[in-house]
């Protein structure tokens, strides 16, 4: 297959630590407007392949193009999250000293330059879309509270709102239920079926439930490779993949 | 622009400390310069010179905030910029003595002339203009920090390390400087300065004006920080200080902005070294001792870090301490101030103007707790319902 017409695009990717092979030959894509759920039990790799697309970590070999023609290879995070990936941590990553609203204002895509924060002033759009992100959020009555004394779920939508600021083409969504309600849950599920209308998103999750609440199609990850792809009821169904989840 | 700004979006406390600052500058030269000797209100001119050095060590302090309290960058090697600063206020003052030294020859100071040197090394060319000396004060220090800050912070050293390699980089300066060869007076420095700028160094008048120009450069210092602090780039350095990779994973470039607040805070550094040596008569290579720029990080933890205004009253206060006790009970000093650092990091985390803070704080967000409960307060923590630990104060 080619890279081009795709949005994210690795072939036979690689990274080991220490002699350990975290990522095996993975090979993965992701078409534009594709929402994509990752399975896999622990140390699949889950969370390194997240790593090597956003930047942090540096493949041994293989190719990582975005949108077909940019090797994500050769830049570094802050540069790939201007190309419009946006992440989305495990363990909710806000920034705990500043107000909800300033976690957004830090968030919302525009320039990033040290010279341009100093003398930014916030426009009215930049001020409404603000708005709507804490209404979608459901935290708009809370916009000045510390985002410290949120509560856990809370904390998780501020991330899910700073990616919407942040409008990227690609979220990656790293367990974005962890610790949280049912009630919550199915509310997530909700936003991110409406986040991915208009771009492309990555969930890695645990929960089972949950991405049989998504609907999409799902890609089995074990030892760093893909063990199985397509719907949740064909994954689910195969053998290897329950040998792996249920050991051997 | 920055005034007009600060007196619409500026914060009322380092609003406070601006007028209480340029106040000081005002009345304390009256006091001392118009006031008869007899009169109690009379401010006698050693006291100026005392106060005027602690307000430099207080510009010091807020310039560590500026990078320890908003940006998390622990510098253990501030006082190396100030000492920098200092030397290059020295080289002026050094030049001005001309023909008035010892062994009066018109260029070379004195300690040229007695390690027999023949010429003024070139890099002290310059010196004997006060402008051009003024520009060192800032460019020199602010040179070595961006030097510095582009190769560690581009390589991403932070944390303990970072704070161990500034040091390293204060005590390789002592070293250096203790070396006659360098040029720089070796183990005795540069001193006995007769003038600045024309006027004695100390005349009265004189010292008063430092004092004020002290206070003046401190308030600008305070308008700077809190400028930085409530801009877009302030949000930046808190959202560093706490969460380092999640702001890079929001494009921004964290060693950009760390770069530019270090540089920044090195060039008030710089000033508030070039203000303290003509007060104190002295910059020799004991001002780059590391435990004098530790010494500065045990103000702003007591004043509180992170607030601007805390750094001030921490540096004061604890060297009046310091005057103190180093004259009534010599021996304890030490002691003193490494029990106050503890009972500081222990009791008071957040300094006195935290303490202050937290309340006047807590009564404000008790009341803004109260209509809260909207979402279920429980999370499931392993499969268990547990309930949701109870949010901190705002702070």
């Amino acid at each position: 297959m080619k890279a081009k017409d795709t949005l994210l695009y690795l072939d036979g990717v690689s990274v080991s630590f220490d002699g350990f092979r975290a990522i095996n030959n993975l090979s993965l894509v992701l078409q534009l407007g594709e929402m994509r759920a990752i399975i896999g039990p622990n140390g699949a790799g889950k969370t390194t392949m997240m790593d090597i697309i956003t930047g942090k970590t540096r493949p041994d070999s293989g190719e990582v193009y975005f949108n077909g023609t940019v090797d994500l290879t050769g830049h570094d995070e802050a540069a790939i999250a201007m190309l419009g990936i946006g992440r989305k941590f495990q363990k909710p990553t806000v920034f705990e000293s500043h107000t909800v609203e300033d976690n957004l204002v830090l968030a919302l895509s525009g320039p990033r330059s040290a010279l341009s924060a100093l003398f930014h002033r916030q426009s009215q759009d930049e001020a409404d879309r603000i708005d709507e992100i804490l209404y979608t959020i459901r935290l708009f009555d809370r916009r000045h509270w510390l985002a410290a004394n949120l509560s856990h779920g809370q904390k998780q939508w501020l991330e899910i709102g700073m990616l919407l600021a942040q409008d990227p083409k690609l979220l990656l969504v790293d367990e974005p239920v962890a610790g949280m309600t049912d009630a919550e849950t199915a509310e997530t599920a909700k936003l991110l079926r409406d986040i991915a209308r208009t771009r492309s998103v990555i969930v890695v999750e645990h929960d089972m439930h949950f991405v049989r609440e998504l609907g999409v199609k799902v890609t089995c990850l074990h030892e760093g490779s893909v063990l199985a792809e397509g719907s949740l009821d064909h994954v689910s169904n195969d053998q290897r993949v329950i040998e792996v989840y249920l050991g051997r | 622009m920055i005034t007009q700004w600060f007196f619409r979006h500026g914060d009322r406390r380092s609003r406070i400390a601006i007028f209480l600052l340029l106040a000081v500058a005002c009345l304390v030269p009256v006091l001392n310069l118009l006031m008869p000797d007899t009169s109690p209100l009379h401010i006698p001119t050693y006291l100026v010179s005392l106060f005027g050095k602690y307000l430099t060590y207080a510009l010091l302090a807020v310039a560590l905030d500026l990078v320890w309290g908003f940006c998390g960058i622990l510098s253990l090697g501030h006082g190396a910029f100030f000492a920098l600063g200092g030397y290059a206020m020295g080289m002026y003052l050094m030049r001005q003595i001309g023909p008035r030294g010892v062994y009066a020859d018109p260029v070379l100071p004195d300690f040229m002339v007695f390690l027999n040197w023949k010429e003024l090394p070139w890099f002290w060319y310059g010196f004997d203009n006060f402008w051009f000396a003024a520009l060192m004060v800032v460019l020199v220090p602010g040179a070595l920090a961006f030097g510095f800050g582009w190769l560690a912070f581009r390589s991403r050293v932070t944390g303990v390390y970072l704070s161990i390699i500034t040091q390293a980089l204060t005590y390789a300066l002592l070293l250096a400087f203790f070396r006659n060869d360098m040029g720089f007076g070796g183990n005795n420095g540069l001193t006995d300065f007769k003038d600045i700028l024309g006027f004695n160094v100390q005349a009265g008048a004189t010292r008063s004006a430092l004092f004020a120009a002290t206070a003046l450069f401190l308030a600008l210092a305070v308008l700077v920080s809190s400028f930085i602090i409530r801009s877009k780039l302030g949000k930046v350095l808190v959202g560093v200080r706490d969460a380092e990779s999640r702001m890079r994973f929001l494009g921004y470039r964290v060693d950009r902005y760390k770069l530019f607040v270090w540089t920044v805070s090195a060039m008030m550094a710089g000033i508030a070294g070039a203000l303290y040596v003509p007060q104190v008569g002295i910059i020799n290579p004991s001002e780059f001792e590391p435990a004098n720029s530790i010494e500065a990080v045990i103000w702003v933890a007591v004043g509180g870090r992170g607030t601007i205004i805390g750094p001030i009253i921490g540096a004061i206060l604890v060297n009046f301490g310091k005057t103190y006790f180093t004259a009534a009970f010599p021996e304890i000093w030490l002691f003193a101030l490494g029990a106050l650092f503890i009972l500081v990091t222990l009791f008071l985390p957040r300094g006195i103007l935290g303490l202050y803070g937290s309340w006047t704080n807590r009564s404000a967000s008790h009341a803004a707790r109260k209509d809260d409960e909207v979402l279920p307060p429980v999370v499931k923590q392993g499969g268990k319902l547990a309930p949701v630990p109870e949010p901190q104060a705002a702070e």
